[in-house]
């Protein structure tokens, strides 16, 4: 994610060839036409949707363009409670996983000796199992017949009728536990660039092992942990999956109403406005967050 | 199958050879003339133009303008793989996933050479590295790692070889082990080697012909003693060994010797050697060249009094001391640690002298 | 005690999160042995039998071969293309590189479901039937940034005086790149191309907007699971999981068998 900039040092002599004008627009030109025709272009596409009206034959999925704006403010204001919620658990999910992972992070880069690569691959394991499994898995180890609810029953510290799952707790948790290596990755990943000189030279400069940590350490791994809290947060916001398995009705995330407009309701107008509100939504916390956060080298 | 690297011997020449980066010049209307055989050093400050020199006559950057002649072929725009010309780059650029000996034979290859096992065990032999032709690079020291980029360069016969900051990785004992091993390679292949470098020493130590660079421009160019004995620039003067540079007014001008004066003392100087025509000259004099003596005494024809001693350090085989002149400019002496050493104090008056031949005169940078 | 606690106090920590990591992992491994049946909630007693019939569930194995064959051809394209890509940015300075780059990142900041919707509706709109070929399209079109990103990083590493050396040793263009900087940024585009086949293989959400009536295992999983998900699941999750390490850890075994000879 994060795009390495060319430093201007090693660049000053380009080559002949190099300089060659068509070569790179000619070698992007596939790819580039890719992302423009089914990236892009349905992007466009979408945004043209979400202010039509339905058609006045009332038949299921016929809609005509009326330029109708409207149509934000009403699916905006209808489904409120959901944009709320869906940035509320994204936030919660990107700290929780934050907390897990910075630890996990900086163990693996500082503490793990040889192990390192074997840890490594430890964290990225578990994704090599589908997502799908694993929130289940989670779904029926949380659940009302699983060993956590009925040890808990056990011990009576909870009620005969109290369950874990469909609860935004659950929901929260799920979202977590999914997108944790893409918190841990990148962390790691600048930390482990960090010179351990730097460390020695700021414990030789008098700051003992919390000052150190406080004023090196978390500092050069800042590109890291907007990284990750960016590659956390997006998918989290626009996720219906661990909602639908783990959550109840009331945790019905803004995914999981752009979903049923699409497939149950057929309601394509609505839910692209939706997919638009979201995705500005998402896109102006990105921006936020970069300009805050003091990082250029994302994008 | 062409073998380009027989098509073209003889000397190198650069002629009015300039290289522009958007609006700085690195390479400003260089001509030059390299003789086949020779060992030539372009010496000079990082940024003096001196590797885009380099990568022009490699062929990995083209001039702006002049042209590039090796003997009678004109090799200004052919491409770096058709030019009998091989480098040896800074930090090497060994293949990380070929082992030594394909590092070795990649050129021969590449150039369909059909006994490359014969001249690939030869050139490792002669770099006494045949045992580790099944390595990485990356399993090599870094001295290792120098001698086999050496041998991939020569192992292909070319008319030229460059050495780009060749020993700028390693440690001093072993770069002065590669100065003298590759002044030895030099002279059993036969092959004209131009080396740059920003380290004087080393070009005194491994060329024959050294050009001293400068801001796109060669400010002289000649043996190592010439350079260093009789410097025909300041900058020449401070960037080969160091000299001290006191300004002077010119007072007789005629015949074989110049005398100058600096603040009110007579300095006698060869004509021959005042490179300047001005009446304001720096007068130029070496530190070993000069004696100390406690005040009163001189030993050389030149001499100044009144300085005073405000640092002394011991290095070994000499002893450095720094003088302050009465005008405020400090000057340094170095002295041989052979006994005759004048027991000198830090605060001691001294007058310092030297021989009249020793000294230089130079126009003033500005 | 105290003092072994506090010091270790960080590695403890990572060790429970790496646990919290694994717990539905070996929960998933754990239940493919579960006999079970249609509905694998409850442990019912340890069984091979869906090791040995791993097809036994209906449709289970029409879905997984639906995923690789989509899985296959989506990185296939995708890794060409977005190789392509990330060679142009890494290599070359060129007007619109910075535009690029922000056209690269942003399919990676767009909410799957967005991407989903929009491309679905773009294919109702132009009365496309979706199907097999729309999720490759769209499985292709989410990988492409990945791919760039990874393989970039490689290239940008790369030592440009390798390819001046190989030049400068009488190689010409498409030798240099066949002999020297293919070989050198190959790790990086495998590293890409198995970074792309587990996006697509694990991917839910686009599929489940563009793959019309074609069954993907994700879609399998999530179809099933309103009744239960059949333990043949659980046996095809884990032996991916189990290959997919394998892969790694060979690929991690090579690289320091290297590395060791190095030093």
């Amino acid at each position: 994610m994060a795009i390495a900039h060319v430093s201007p040092g090693t660049s000053t002599h380009v080559n002949p060839e190099r300089s060659g004008r068509r070569i790179p627009y000619l070698l992007m030109l596939p790819g580039l036409l890719w992302l423009f025709i089914f990236f892009i272009y349905p992007l466009i596409n979408l945004a043209e949707t979400s202010t039509k009206t339905r058609a006045a034959s009332q038949e299921t999925g016929a809609f005509v363009q009326t330029y109708r704006f409207a149509n934000y403010l009403d699916a905006f204001i209808e489904y409120q409670d959901q944009f709320l919620r869906s940035f509320s658990y994204a936030l919660m999910a990107t700290l929780l996983a934050l907390a897990i992972s910075y630890p996990l992070a900086y163990a693996i880069a500082f503490k793990s000796g040889r192990y390192k690569n074997i840890l490594l691959i430890l964290v990225i394991a578990p994704f090599f199992t589908s997502f799908l499994l694993r929130t289940i898995a989670w779904k029926q180890i949380l659940g009302a017949e699983g060993p956590v609810v009925s040890v808990l029953r056990a011990l009576h510290l909870i009620g005969p009728d109290t369950t874990i799952t469909a609860s935004s707790f659950a929901v929260v948790m799920g979202l977590t536990y999914n997108f944790l290596p893409f918190m841990t990755l990148p962390i790691y990943a600048s930390l482990d660039r960090i010179d351990p000189r730097l460390m020695e030279a700021s414990g030789d400069l008098y700051a003992n092992g919390l000052t150190t940590f406080r004023k090196v350490t978390v500092p050069l791994s800042m590109p890291g942990v907007v990284a990750g809290t960016l590659l956390t947060f997006i998918p989290a916001a626009g996720d219906y999956i661990n909602a639908a398995i783990l959550g109840n009705p009331t945790t019905k995330m803004i995914g999981n109403v752009i979903d049923s407009r699409f497939f149950r309701i057929v309601d394509y107008p609505t839910a692209a406005a939706l997919s638009f509100t979201l995705m500005a939504a998402i896109l102006l916390l990105v921006i936020i967050y970069i300009r805050r956060s003091g990082t250029d080298e994302l994008v | 199958m062409v073998d380009v690297t027989s098509s073209a011997v003889g000397d190198l020449q650069l002629r009015n050879l300039t290289k522009t980066f958007a609006d700085f010049v690195a390479v400003d209307d260089l001509t030059l003339t390299i003789p086949k055989g020779s060992f030539f050093a372009l010496l000079g400050p990082s940024g003096c133009g001196k590797t885009t020199t380099l990568r022009m006559i490699a062929g990995l950057e083209e001039p702006t303008s002049g042209s590039i002649h090796i003997g009678a072929t004109d090799i200004t725009y052919t491409k770096p793989y058709q030019r009998p010309v091989n480098t040896v780059f800074q930090n090497y650029a060994l293949f990380p996933h070929l082992t030594i000996f394909e590092n070795v034979a990649f050129g021969l290859r590449r150039r369909g050479i059909k006994d490359v096992e014969g001249a690939v065990t030869k050139t490792l032999a002669l770099v006494e590295l045949g045992h580790l032709k099944d390595r990485k690079p990356g399993q090599l020291s870094g001295g290792q790692q120098q001698r086999i980029a050496v041998a991939r360069a020569i192992v292909n016969r070319p008319a030229l070889l460059f050495l780009d900051e060749p020993l700028g990785a390693l440690d001093l004992k072993l770069r002065r082990q590669m100065q003298i091993e590759l002044k030895w390679i030099q002279t059993e292949v036969g092959i004209t080697f131009v080396h740059v470098t920003h380290d004087q020493e080393e070009a005194m130590t491994m060329a024959d012909t050294i050009a001293v660079m400068n801001k796109g421009r060669i400010e002289q160019m000649g043996s190592p003693v010439e350079l260093y004995e009789n410097p025909k620039t300041v900058f020449v003067a401070n960037f080969l060994g160091q000299s001290n540079l006191i300004e002077a007014a010119v007072q007789t001008n005629s015949g074989a010797e110049t005398s100058v004066d600096i603040h009110g003392s007579r300095i006698i100087l060869p004509s021959s050697r005042n490179k300047s025509s001005k009446s304001k000259v720096l007068v130029g004099i070496r530190p070993e060249k000069i004696n100390i003596q406690t005040a009163g005494s001189s030993v050389g024809k030149n001499s100044l009094s009144g300085g005073v001693v405000t640092d002394i350090s011991f290095v070994g085989v000499s002893t450095q001391y720094q003088v302050e002149m009465p005008w405020k400019q400090e000057i340094m002496v170095f002295e041989q640690n052979d006994g005759g050493a004048p027991n000198i104090r830090k605060g001691d008056q001294v007058t310092l002298s030297w021989e009249p031949h020793f000294t230089f005169a130079l126009d003033s940078e500005n | 005690m105290s003092r072994w606690f506090s010091r270790n106090l960080i590695r403890i920590y990572a060790s429970l999160a790496l646990i919290y990591l694994f717990i539905p992992v070996g929960y998933t491994m754990a239940f493919s042995f579960n006999d079970a049946g249609k509905r694998n909630i409850n442990w019912q007693g340890f069984t091979l039998d869906n090791w040995k019939n791993p097809c036994g569930a209906p449709d289970i194995c029409v879905a997984l071969g639906n995923s690789l064959k989509i899985g296959f051809l989506s990185t296939l394209v995708a890794t060409i293309l977005g190789t392509m890509i990330a060679f142009a940015l890494g290599r070359y300075k060129f007007r619109g590189r910075s535009s690029t780059n922000l056209l690269i990142f942003l399919p990676m900041a767009t909410p799957e479901i967005v991407m989903g919707a929009s491309l679905l509706a773009m294919f109702v709109n132009l009365n496309v039937n979706t199907g097999f070929w729309t999720t490759v399209i769209a499985h292709i079109m989410f990988c492409i940034s990945f791919v760039v990103v990874t393989v970039k990083a490689r290239v940008a590493s790369l030592d440009p005086k390798l390819e001046e050396a190989a030049r400068d040793l009488y190689a010409n263009e498409y030798q240099t790149f066949r002999r020297v900087t293919f070989p050198l940024v190959l790790p990086g585009i495998a590293a890409a191309a198995l970074l792309a086949f587990s996006l697509s293989f694990d991917d839910f959400i686009i599929t489940n907007f563009n793959s019309g009536t074609i069954t993907t295992f994700p879609k399998f999983v999530w179809i099933s699971s309103i009744r239960g998900v059949p333990a043949q699941a659980n046996v095809i999750g884990t032996a991916m999981f189990l290959i997919a390490l394998f892969i790694v850890i060979a690929g991690q075994f090579i690289g320091s068998a290297k590395a060791k000879r190095k030093s």
